[in-house]
């Protein structure tokens, strides 16, 4: 009985801070970059905050949850590479979670172009994850073109945040 | 949500008086050769025949005038300059008082209201030099649908003065956006085609992109986010009915119907590469008709429905190409500065509109189907989108200001590139794409 409740209870918690994460990502509200998400406001820090290595804060935050492209490219830099080596022993690690990878470009092209890049720059992550083990049912992906520019100014130092390729995880099986 | 009011227009013949004279050459604006100066045209009030029908003839009167008007072919002359006056829709017409004030077409009209709110609009159209009634037509149909039945007068106007088809009776579909550059919201829209009557067909909730109409205006398909992944759409405009078109769970995006409306070509993407596929709507039948490692998108069909239109960076960068609607070798057409993307095939067949990014700027322009006689009509931080007036001569698209406050406007271009005029909507608009001329 006691420990019915309390794995339900964790259950929760986890489902909750991904859901958090998801939301604020996709809504492009986090405007702080990686810095920004991972928020666990009335949920013990001790227990999902960025000290538990296996909860989604510490993933966002300290393997950090996106790698940014060069203008127009979907070619993995070596900073990237780095980040996506961490995301993949992290899920090798924690293999109850899925993976969404959401692609993005900025505002300097059209837009079905940019939907066709943000598809190519999210498989560019996908393709690297797999590569390392990670099972490619984990891993939906998703492009959002250059419909949700996290940073609005129109200069570079705005475009290149928006240039980018988020790994969202979550709890449950992958659709 | 409203029906869209079907309309019901009777035409007409008015008995012509017998005012034709001697011809010193036909009244006509070409509308190619670059208009220098717009053709000076007095729109007279029309005139309310009964009672009730003064508000009808008053608006009526300004949407003719505004349709003219806003072609940029034509400047109507201030009714404070008038020497004669139109108060009876029958009376002769003295043309010297409409040539000392250099109008050189005069339009009258009048509107009755007749029972169960049906509306008679009559009107005529003079060559005031040549002394000639060139058109004199009635139309009948309910009074709600008296901006329809305006738009009706001026495209008869329109079409006999330039010799080319018409356009104004149409309507628009587009995106509606609102709030900040980082939380967007989007809806499907339609409006007329100059901006008046939006009506919303979604909510906020998905983002949805990219709408075009089916043929006859009773279909629309666009992409929303609706499944969690961009999917294309196909939604019935009256019933707001709608169905995803590809059973499996792929992204789709960039669709366009074929000129018979048995098709819609549209890109899906499986990650690394995005290929052109048709698809069959009555069948479901699903044809790959591009297959390289390649981004393939923004297909349009050829108005005969023989070639397509698309953009790709198979050659190393973004730009323009042309294939069999089946499929095959595709042959580049765009070799200008920079990158080409959104290619859309003009109705008349001749041109092929296009966005094309060069020196930091992006311009709408038109090109030969070859490729040849290359033009750039706009210029600006974000100009990109265009689509054709149902007679080729308009181009609509979108135009977005940079910076943090950035977001975009609805604008229209002639193609010669000399009348730019923004399209007023209720929010912000992008993603336009005209109808056919209405039934």
């Amino acid at each position: 009985m006691t420990f019915m409740k309390m794995g339900m209870t964790l259950a929760c918690v986890l489902a909750l801070t991904a859901c958090q994460d998801f939301r604020q990502n996709e809504s492009g509200l986090d405007g702080n970059g990686v810095n920004g998400s991972g928020t666990t406001t009335g949920v013990d820090p001790n227990l999902t905050g960025v000290n538990d290595p296996t909860s989604v804060a510490y993933f966002n935050q300290t393997i950090g949850d996106r790698v940014l492209f060069q203008v127009d490219q979907s070619t993995l830099t070596p900073t990237a590479i780095s980040t996506l080596d961490g995301q993949a022993n992290w899920l090798l690690a924690n293999t109850s979670y899925t993976t969404t990878i959401e692609g993005h470009a900025d505002e300097q092209g059209t837009r079905e172009y940019n939907l066709a890049l943000g598809a190519r720059r999210a498989n560019a992550v996908r393709d690297y994850l797999v590569s390392k083990g990670i099972a490619a049912n984990r891993i939906d992906i998703v492009t959002y073109g250059k419909e949700r520019p996290l940073a609005v100014c129109s200069t570079e130092e705005c475009w290149s945040k928006n240039r980018r390729a988020v790994t969202l995880v979550a709890t449950g099986l992958s659709s | 949500m409203k029906q869209v009011l079907k309309l019901m227009i009777a035409a007409m013949m008015l008995g012509l008086p017998a005012q034709a004279q001697e011809n010193s050459g036909p009244l006509r604006i070409e509308i190619t050769e670059g208009i220098i100066e717009p053709m000076p045209i007095a729109v007279t009030q029309f005139v309310a025949e009964n009672a009730g029908a003064e508000a009808f003839a008053s608006q009526l009167t300004d949407v003719v005038i505004s349709d003219l008007v806003g072609s940029g072919l034509f400047r109507n002359i201030d009714p404070s300059a008038y020497i004669g006056s139109v108060t009876n829709f029958n009376a002769p017409v003295s043309f010297p008082d409409w040539k000392a004030i250099n109008a050189q077409a005069l339009i009258t009209g009048a509107v009755t209201l007749t029972s169960d709110n049906q509306m008679v609009v009559k009107f005529r159209l003079f060559d005031v030099f040549g002394q000639e009634t060139l058109i004199g037509l009635q139309f009948a149909a309910s009074s709600q649908s008296w901006r329809r039945m305006s738009h009706k007068v001026a495209d008869q106007v329109y079409a006999r003065l330039t010799g080319e088809d018409p356009y104004f009776d149409s309507r628009v579909v587009y995106i509606a956006e609102e709030g900040p550059k980082n939380d967007r919201k989007k809806r499907l829209a339609v409006m007329d085609y100059d901006g008046a009557n939006t009506r919303y067909l979604t909510g906020t909730d998905d983002i949805v992109l990219a709408p075009r109409f089916s043929p006859n205006a009773r279909e629309i398909i666009y992409t929303s986010y609706e499944t969690g992944v961009p999917q294309v759409f196909l939604m019935n405009v009256d019933t707001l009915s709608r169905r995803v078109l590809d059973s499996e769970r792929n992204m789709t995006f960039a669709p366009r119907f074929s000129p018979d409306g048995r098709k819609v070509v549209m890109s899906l993407s499986n990650g690394a590469k995005s290929d052109i596929y048709s698809f069959d709507l009555a069948t479901g039948q699903k044809v790959q008709l591009t297959n390289t490692s390649a981004i393939d998108t923004a297909p349009s069909y050829s108005p005969d429905g023989n070639q397509i239109v698309f953009e790709s960076d198979r050659g190393g960068g973004q730009q323009i190409y042309v294939m069999p609607a089946n499929g095959g070798a595709a042959q580049r057409i765009s070799f200008g500065k920079g990158r080409y993307g959104t290619p859309v095939w003009s109705p008349r067949g001749d041109m092929i509109a296009f966005t094309n990014i060069s020196g930091g700027r992006f311009h709408i322009g038109v090109m030969r189907t070859d490729g040849s006689q290359e033009k750039l009509l706009t210029g600006s931080f974000l100009d990109e989108g265009p689509t054709w007036s149902p007679n080729g001569r308009v181009i609509m698209f979108f135009r977005e200001t940079q910076g943090s406050g950035g977001a975009p406007n609805l604008f229209s271009v002639d193609i010669t590139g000399q009348f730019l005029k923004k399209v007023p909507t209720p929010t912000f608009g992008s993603d336009p794409a005209w109808s056919g001329l209405l039934e």
